[in-house]
């Protein structure tokens, strides 16, 4: 068993929360596990990417061959479609349909939904405004991977286990939110897959 | 003992704490910056008493690491790869005293060059000065080589370089630790002559390092990181070191690579090890991260056999860094490709952050600058470089710590008016101050502005030797007092900055602008760090 997932974002908007996620639950699971993350110039509002790697086998490369990611799980629209070029011909694409715009060329919105209706398997979710209806604007990354979470190649309860533990320390109010928003994210990716 | 997930570069800050360090000296530096952070917060470091502050600069943080393996003790240095030419001075020094507590240099190269100026490879450079270079291929193997670097110091009294690169320095993976082992107690050089490099100790020491070549190489004969693998299929054979052995196992997962293959991760380049997959083997693919120094030795400068592959054939490209598909197609295995990038998606460089102090001091400089013409600003290292990008096109040069100063007085003695540096607190302190210096003793016409954010940004905010004392180290040096300027970048204070800047552009000797805000990272950080208290 091996999943490749690209994560994609703009510098600051906390891709890593994902990763780490998705980490302690993989951790627990016992697999293998490396994640290249972009520290440094980069993380100044550009273009940020971390590639994150499951395996039951010892993983080699820190880096994921083109054309074999599994999943790219983007929090920003046009960061998705950057990666394409590492994602399988059966891979997924996980991604927030809510621009980050930070640039005077920023494509319009009908050409993105014109990107993504070329691809064949896609789950693209207004992550934002979910989050904000349940009452954490700040949790949209995990509504996004909640979208994901059919697609881990894990129970579902093993990704709320995680997420119970990476929010613990800030009390049962923060974690039933964040569960809330995962769960809303995976409901609508069973239904809009 | 489990296995914790630790990035490159926090696995080597373990694995120098478990071997028993005193002191890790520094200036930050991506992607070498972690490693000092990771002590700076770890319990283990604290309850040791392990010293972690920052250095001034590199030179200054490998003259201390000196300083504490001289008393006996475990020191290790860590620098970006263009730091070690900032330390280059002491580090080869280093070489000719030898080592009394262990010594380890450890450098991060940036390949693709994500966050600098160059992609030099600091291999070249251990080579240069006659030293062992250790290059892990993974995470377990920088906590492991961390370790035994340590080792290999004490065993042979030298400095030992470790080297990592950014792709490793910045990618996480399960690392097992191994047993903490005690700091050394201080036990002062008692060779009064081994740090004395007058030229008569220097000769004896520079023979007895000679001498020491052929343990090395031994050493890297029978390290557990250099490792040969039988292949069945001899028409190549394969030479990889540090991650490029990762990038190239990539290619044969689930199977077994057909040809014979031989792991370096341990210098002086092993020797019998090589020449038994050159014998063996009708061609050799040489697969290396950075500059092509195995394959250079290999190919000689007349390339007799004509059969070392590698990045100087074009097998693999001659810059930039490895990864599996550029390895497949070196290996003549079908490459995989996804969908091309749709011609929609736009490039998001980095920009300077919104409510950033460096913002209002371009356009004020931009605004002063207006009636001189483009081409009269020197800049330097940090944040503030992106002031040569769109919007602000503000910058002109940006070549390496320091220069900014330094490069505007050159282009003054030239007759080039008037001559601006742009300079960060931190780069100030790191290597501004005697350029400045240089440019006071002569009274050149130039203006520096020192951008005062009370941070060194770009790397995350690590605290700055500046802080709080730009104006009187100015003073200090000798500039005017009525020519040091401090103004606060804020749009408000707009039209008031240009015309502070404008005067002092009128002056005819050396005047200091220090715009003064605090980085808004820091700042947002710090606010919120109240607001929990």
């Amino acid at each position: 068993m091996k999943i490749d997932i690209i994560l994609a974002g703009v510098g600051g908007q906390g891709i890593l929360s994902i990763a780490s996620t998705i980490g302690v639950a993989a951790v627990k699971k016992g697999l293998y596990l490396k994640q290249a993350e972009v520290h440094g110039m980069s993380q100044r509002g550009g273009d940020v990417q971390s590639h994150f790697r499951l395996a039951d086998y010892e993983i080699a490369s820190d880096l994921i061959p083109m054309g074999k990611a599994d999943l790219i799980i983007a929090v920003e629209p046009m960061e998705s479609l950057r990666y394409l070029p590492w994602l399988a011909k059966d891979g997924w694409v996980i991604t927030n349909d809510q621009p980050f715009i930070n640039i005077p060329n920023y494509p319009d919105e009908a050409a993105l939904k014109a990107e993504f209706d070329k691809l064949p398997n896609k789950v693209v979710i207004n992550a934002d405004q979910i989050a904000k209806d349940l009452g954490s604007a700040r949790s949209a990354n995990m509504v996004i991977l909640g979208a994901a979470a059919p697609f881990l190649k894990m129970e579902y309860a093993e990704i709320e286990d995680a997420v119970r533990t990476i929010f613990a320390r800030k009390g049962d109010a923060v974690v039933n939110t964040n569960l809330a928003c995962l769960k809303a994210g995976y409901d609508f990716a069973q239904k809009n897959q | 003992m489990a296995k914790i997930l630790l990035l490159g570069d926090e696995a080597i800050a373990q694995g120098a704490l478990d071997a028993g360090l005193s002191g890790v000296y520094a200036y930050p530096g991506t992607p070498s910056t972690e490693i000092t952070e990771y002590i700076q917060n770890s319990k283990q470091a604290a309850e040791g008493h392990i010293h972690s502050i920052w250095a001034g600069n590199e030179k200054t943080a490998m003259e201390s690491a000196i300083g504490m393996s001289y008393a006996g003790k475990r020191a290790l240095v860590c620098m970006k790869h263009v730091g070690l030419n900032v330390a280059a001075d002491p580090f080869m020094n280093s070489s000719i005293t030898g080592a009394n507590g262990g010594l380890v240099v450890l450098v991060a190269d940036d390949p693709s060059m994500h966050s600098s100026q160059d992609e030099q490879d600091s291999r070249y450079y251990a080579k240069f000065a006659l030293i062992p270079t250790m290059e892990p291929s993974n995470q377990q193997e920088a906590y492991d080589m961390a370790y035994d670097a340590f080792e290999l110091s004490e065993k042979f009294h030298t400095p030992v370089l470790l080297r990592v690169t950014t792709r490793l320095a910045h990618s996480r993976a399960g690392v097992e630790r191994r047993a903490a082992r005690p700091q050394n107690e201080l036990n002062v050089c008692s060779n009064p002559k081994q740090f004395v490099l007058l030229p008569a100790n220097a000769r004896v020491h520079y023979r007895a390092l000679l001498a020491k070549q052929a343990d090395f190489e031994t050493e890297a004969e029978n390290s557990k990181y250099n490792f040969y693998k039988e292949g069945t299929d001899k028409k190549m054979g394969i030479i990889a070191s540090g991650i490029g052995y990762n990038y190239l196992m990539e290619n044969f997962v689930g199977t077994t690579c057909p040809y014979p293959v031989l792991k370096i991760s341990q210098y002086p380049i092993p020797t019998k090890l090589v020449a038994k997959i050159v014998d063996e083997c009708e061609s050799v693919l040489v697969v290396e991260e950075g500059y092509p120094l195995i394959e250079d030795h290999l190919r000689g400068l007349l390339n007799r056999t004509g059969n070392i592959k590698g990045r100087m054939d074009g097998t693999l490209p001659r810059d930039g860094e490895l990864n599996p598909n550029l390895v497949a197609k070196a290996l003549g295995m079908p490459d995989s490709y996804g969908t091309p990038v749709p011609e929609i998606v736009a490039p998001r460089p980095p920009a300077l952050c919104n409510g950033c102090p460096h913002i209002d001091t371009y356009l004020a400089l931009n605004e002063a600058m207006k009636e001189h013409g483009p081409g009269k600003v020197f800049a330097d290292i940090g944040c503030y470089t992106l002031g040569a990008l769109p919007p602000y096109k503000a910058i002109y040069t940006t070549v390496d710590m320091g220069a900014s100063i330094t490069m505007a007085k050159g282009a003054a003695d030239a007759g080039m008016s008037p001559c601006v540096a742009v300079i960060g607190d931190s780069t100030f302190t790191h290597s501004g101050m005697t350029s400045l210096l240089d440019a006071i003793y002569e009274n050149t016409p130039i203006t520096v502005l020192i951008l005062d954010n009370s941070t060194t940004g770009m790397t995350g905010g690590q605290d700055s030797h500046a802080l709080g004392r730009i104006g009187n180290i100015c003073k200090g040096l000798g500039v005017a007092e009525e020519h040091i300027r401090i103004i606060t970048p804020l749009a408000k204070n707009h039209d008031a900055n240009v015309q502070v800047i404008k005067e002092e552009l009128a002056y005819n000797g050396v005047s200091v602008i220090v715009p003064t805000r605090e980085c808004i990272q820091t700042l947002s950080r710090r606010m919120k760090a109240q607001a929990k208290k």
